[in-house]
């Protein structure tokens, strides 16, 4: 079917076209004076091949604008299933489709309704897939709720550059939604700020301290997180926890309720239950619609040159959207950082400040908090030596002790260390910082 | 309602399930809301932003959805919008799209109309049936003015949406009162504890809990709740100044240092989180509870003065709080505490303190509410539950008056009345998009001035076929309709600033008509995006919605809301 398409005369399979020509075939105020209209434009956007990752909200935003924008290869990588709740804004899935892979049914719509455009699924995670893969495509569109897969990405691409090399550049062009707000922000690796330059603009939300769950619940949530992280394990340690399963999670519910009850806390509900031990966050068509749209007309402007992008270097690389109060937009150049983790080209150590009385485990604990670091998994050696591995099990082992000891008796003032992460391709350095 | 047991569990129905994510907002009665409503769309053009607004709006469950749009589906629909496939071609475009769209929702009803907007808009009662109306340009002026001056007498909210190439714009025309009580303000700004203004029984909680303050044991001491902290040193602070509370920026954070310096330091974390979030309250929680003057205006808008028995809720219950802020010099107290570090048992009792007298103000504001009725001779009583969220958020209420847009007509000038000065003030600011608003006027004056056959039939949009010609028209037009806003506003700005306001007007009209009158997906999906949202604020009357004009720009990336 495809095929026959494509081998109608180009003026015939242009007729479609109709509107996006005109703007391909007219130079703007705006455009380039070296920019040259018509065919060559049509060429690039029909043959850039583009990665889509993400096949959620966003996601199924950004394959419908892409092919409608005249993209004909694109591939898109989601390792999801459909789930009921995703079909409030998830438009290219049906009821029947709940439990199917999303890349795969994501593709197969768009491919149907939008004649001549071919969609390459991949159900897997963006991990499985290596350099070469990623080399291929022109661009890369993220749609991704996960700031983890977002910094893989990120880190990923910026190792990909090889400056003898212009191909080896893949801009990344990022969306992200939660409720009203969102971002779209495009990135050129190693020439414009990048994912991990930003990442303190996305701060994760502080955790309740364990004793306050355990001795002191004041809030429903406390007594939710109570019985998520403390009575299951107490009670049904030898169940592994299913969020997705309705006896698991009125499980919970009704222990938090108990609890809730025996501490005079009142606002414990189901549906709180489902959003804490889930960590929902809400998400709305009109958002997912603006921020896909916002990020795929960039991912049309770069590869048509019809008009100035974002990331442009010394240009504007991030627009930032609130629609709770009217409509608020602020787009503006976020600054490379010189000390990145990932993109700066010395690997300069960043100074960090620490309480040199925190033990080495109450220290790698607050990384996963700290905004500009938020590492969950660490791994972490001083300049003389390993302090904490967790891997391989015999190192591990052999470290372990150190986990109880206090900075000041681990590095000195001032000490570089390197922190590893199991999911990000690159190590952190820091230098230790201690506070007087 | 309260039992021992937990209550057995219903779990989620297959509606809260799917609705889910969106409930997390809205709630239910939000819900409810969309549900109710009956959405017109009068499309026209290539048709594609007023879809992409619909499918936002189908997917949340609006209750029921109607297409007009008498054009026939071609060739070049196909590569633009995503609600058409190839078996459509030489179809109405009202009945397919409309058709597709359903497919997206079960639970939404989806009608259309084919016939032309001329007649359509004839018929007697044509609009009646709607409780939202989405017009699109291109539209002839005297069909808009209809539908207008129909949004302005039955008070439906009415949009009219242009998106254009890389731009795009709409403006909404709400009733001339739309007032909203949940704002859904961040939950920092929310925080009203009233420590320059405590009450009796919040001064003897915080007496209790520091009674013994500095004997008492190391545990104890660090789990003082910090509201407690705060007013138990703000006694000794008024003590030693004359019974003066911390005012200014200084005494503020002099108090700061009192309190810090009051914190246990011999200990193995080196100090205390009650006290670290006591010190950190200090500046934004030391303010006189003084509502902001938006809201002490409502409190003096015509409509709340005298109550009369067709009166809306809104001004019933504004008038009893106005009431209540004219005896007492402040709002009723919103009653939510945030979290702290406490014993859970002291942080209930607080919370009830709060709580307790949240109850007590809103039983005051009730009371005044019952007697309005009663002398105004209101038959239906105003609901208990919606005064008392009205007295939880009455320092955020917000009411907009909402107002007609721009009908460009033929040989008419654009008139700006009170918003003139504004308007042309900010029409030279170096990132304005005012310049951008007025080309789209431009652009709606050339097509009320061009026939696509000469006959008064479709509308010609600019740039269609004659690029330069057109460009210079419409330059032209959006020329003269900022010289008549300058002349209006009588105001002279200095030749530079013209001059630049100049060229980028004739930047953005040449970029307009570039288009050719035709959408990027891109810019209607996002269009369609802002569109929908703001279609949910307005049904149901929560979040802030535009007032009264959005712009975007995609080749900048950027918006900008004006009152026009
Ligand atoms: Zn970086």
């Amino acid at each position: 079917m495809a095929a026959a398409d494509v081998q109608t005369s180009p003026e015939q399979g242009r007729a479609r076209w109709k509107y996006l020509d005109t703007i391909l075939n007219r130079p703007g105020p705006f455009t380039d004076p070296e920019w040259v209209p018509g065919e060559p434009q049509i060429e690039s956007v029909s043959r850039s091949k583009v990665l889509v990752i993400g096949a959620g909200g966003l996601g199924c935003e950004i394959l419908k604008n892409l092919a409608l924008s005249g993209f004909k290869d694109i591939h898109v990588i989601d390792m999801d299933t459909i789930d009921v709740s995703n079909l409030n804004r998830q438009f290219l899935f049906r009821h029947a489709d709940v439990g199917k892979y999303k890349a795969e049914v994501a593709a197969k719509f768009v491919e149907k309704r939008v004649k001549g455009v071919k969609i390459t699924p991949y159900c897997g995670k963006i991990q499985d897939k290596d350099e070469e893969y990623y080399m291929q495509f022109a661009l890369i569109v993220c749609g991704l709720d996960s700031i983890e897969a977002r910094r893989w990405i990120n880190a990923t691409l910026v190792g990909m550059v090889d400056n003898e090399n212009p191909d080896s550049l893949k801009p990344l062009i990022d969306g992200g939604t939660e409720g009203f707000k969102g971002q779209a922000r495009v990135i050129f690796p190693t020439m414009t700020s990048c994912i991990e330059c930003q990442l303190d603009m996305h701060a994760p939300r502080a955790a309740v301290p364990l004793c306050t769950l355990a001795t002191i619940p004041r809030q429903p949530q406390h007594c939710i997180e109570w019985a998520h992280i403390i009575a299951w394990e107490e009670e049904r340690k030898d169940i592994t926890l299913d969020n997705d399963d309705p006896e698991h999670i009125t499980w919970l519910f009704q222990k938090a309720l108990k609890r809730a009850q025996e501490f005079n806390i009142p606002g414990v509900t189901y549906s709180m239950t489902q959003g804490v031990v889930k960590n929902i966050i809400p998400a709305i068509a009109s958002t997912n619609a603006i921020v896909a749209a916002s990020c795929c007309n960039e991912a049309f402007k770069i590869v048509s040159n019809t008009n100035p992008f974002l990331g442009y270097p010394g240009m504007d690389n991030y627009m930032m959207y609130t629609g709770d109060e009217s409509v608020y937009t602020y787009t503006f150049g976020h600054q490379k950082k010189p000390d990145c983790p990932v993109c700066s080209e010395e690997q300069l150590a960043r100074p960090l400040q620490v309480n040199p009385n925190l033990t080495l485990e109450e220290f790698l604990t607050g990384l996963a908090e700290r905004p500009e670091a938020q590492l969950k998994k660490p791994s972490i050696r001083s300049e003389e030596k390993s302090l904490y591995y967790q891997f391989p099990p015999d190192l591990q082992e052999q470290t372990r002790p150190n986990l109880s000891k206090k900075l000041n008796e681990l590095v000195s003032d001032g000490e570089e260390v390197a922190i590893t992460d199991p999911a990000f391709p690159l190590q952190f350095k820091y230098k230790l910082v201690f506070q007087k | 309602m309260a039992t021992d047991l937990p209550h057995p569990v219903q779990g989620p129905t297959a509606k809260e399930k799917k609705y889910d994510r969106q409930l997390r907002l809205w709630g239910a009665t939000g819900q409810m809301a969309l549900e109710d409503s009956h959405i017109l769309l009068i499309n026209s053009g290539p048709g594609v932003v007023g879809l992409e607004t619909l499918k936002n709006l189908v997917l949340p469950g609006v209750g029921h959805f109607t297409i007009q749009d008498s054009s026939v589906v071609s060739e070049a629909d196909l590569g633009v919008n995503f609600f058409l496939e190839d078996e459509h071609l030489g179809g109405f475009r009202a009945e397919h799209t409309c058709n597709l769209l359903k497919e997206l929702n079960p639970d939404v009803q989806g009608s259309f109309v084919s016939e032309p907007v001329e007649t359509f808009l004839a018929h007697a009662d044509a609009l009646y049936p709607y409780t939202l109306i989405l017009v699109t340009a291109p539209i002839r002026p005297e069909l808009l003015a209809k539908v207008s001056a129909y949004a302005d007498a039955a008070l439906i909210p009415l949009f009219y949406i242009h998106s254009v190439g890389f731009y795009s714009h709409f403006s909404i025309h709400l009733p001339p009162a739309f007032p909203i009580v949940d704002t859904h303000p961040s939950p920092e700004t929310t925080t009203d504890l009233r420590l320059l203004k405590p009450w009796p029984e919040l001064v003897q909680y915080a007496a209790e809990k520091t009674k013994a303050l500095d004997n008492m044991a190391a545990d104890d001491h660090g789990h003082v709740p910090y509201i407690a902290l705060l007013l138990q040193y703000l006694e000794e602070w008024k003590a030693s100044h004359d019974g003066e509370v911390p005012k200014n920026y200084k005494e503020k954070t002099s108090f700061r240092d009192l309190v810090s310096k009051a914190a246990r330091t011999n200990n193995a974390e080196g100090g205390e989180e009650n006290f670290d979030e006591a010190v950190a309250a200090v500046l934004k929680s030391l303010n006189p509870p003084e509502p902001n003057t938006s809201v002490k205006d409502i409190f003096r808008e015509k409509e709340g003065l005298t109550i009369s028995k067709g009166s809306a809720s809104f001004w019933v219950i504004t008038h009893a709080i106005g009431l209540f802020y004219t005896k007492h010099g402040v709002l009723p107290v919103p009653g939510s505490v945030p979290d702290m570090k406490a014993r859970s048992a002291d942080y209930i009792e607080l919370q009830n303190v709060y709580k307790s007298k949240a109850r007590k103000d809103f039983a005051e504001v009730l009371e005044s509410v019952r007697v309005l009725e009663r002398n105004a001779n209101r038959s239906t009583p105003i609901e208990e539950k919606d005064v008392e969220a009205f007295c939880k958020n009455a320092a955020h209420i917000k009411l907009v008056r909402g107002r007609p847009f721009h009908v460009v007509q033929a040989s008419e000038t654009v008139k700006w009345g009170d918003r003139a000065k504004s308007i042309a003030q900010e029409l030279t600011f170096p990132d304005s998009l005012v310049p951008l608003y007025i080309a789209f006027l431009a652009f709606d004056e050339f097509v009320a001035t061009h026939d696509k056959d000469g006959l008064g039939g479709a509308p010609k949009v600019p740039g269609e076929s004659d690029l330069e010609g057109d460009s210079e028209k419409v330059t032209g037009i959006a020329y003269k309709i900022l010289n008549d806003l300058l002349k209006e506003a009588a105001s002279t700005p200095d030749d530079d600033d013209l001059d630049t306001a100049k060229t980028r007007l004739g930047e953005f009209v040449q970029e307009i008509v570039r288009a050719g009158g035709g959408e990027l997906h891109n810019i209607a999906a996002l269009t369609g995006g802002l569109v929908s949202q703001e279609v949910i604020k307005v049904i149901t009357e929560q979040y802030i919605p535009v007032d009264n004009t959005c712009i975007f720009d995609g080749v900048k990336s950027k918006s900008a809301v004006i009152r026009v």
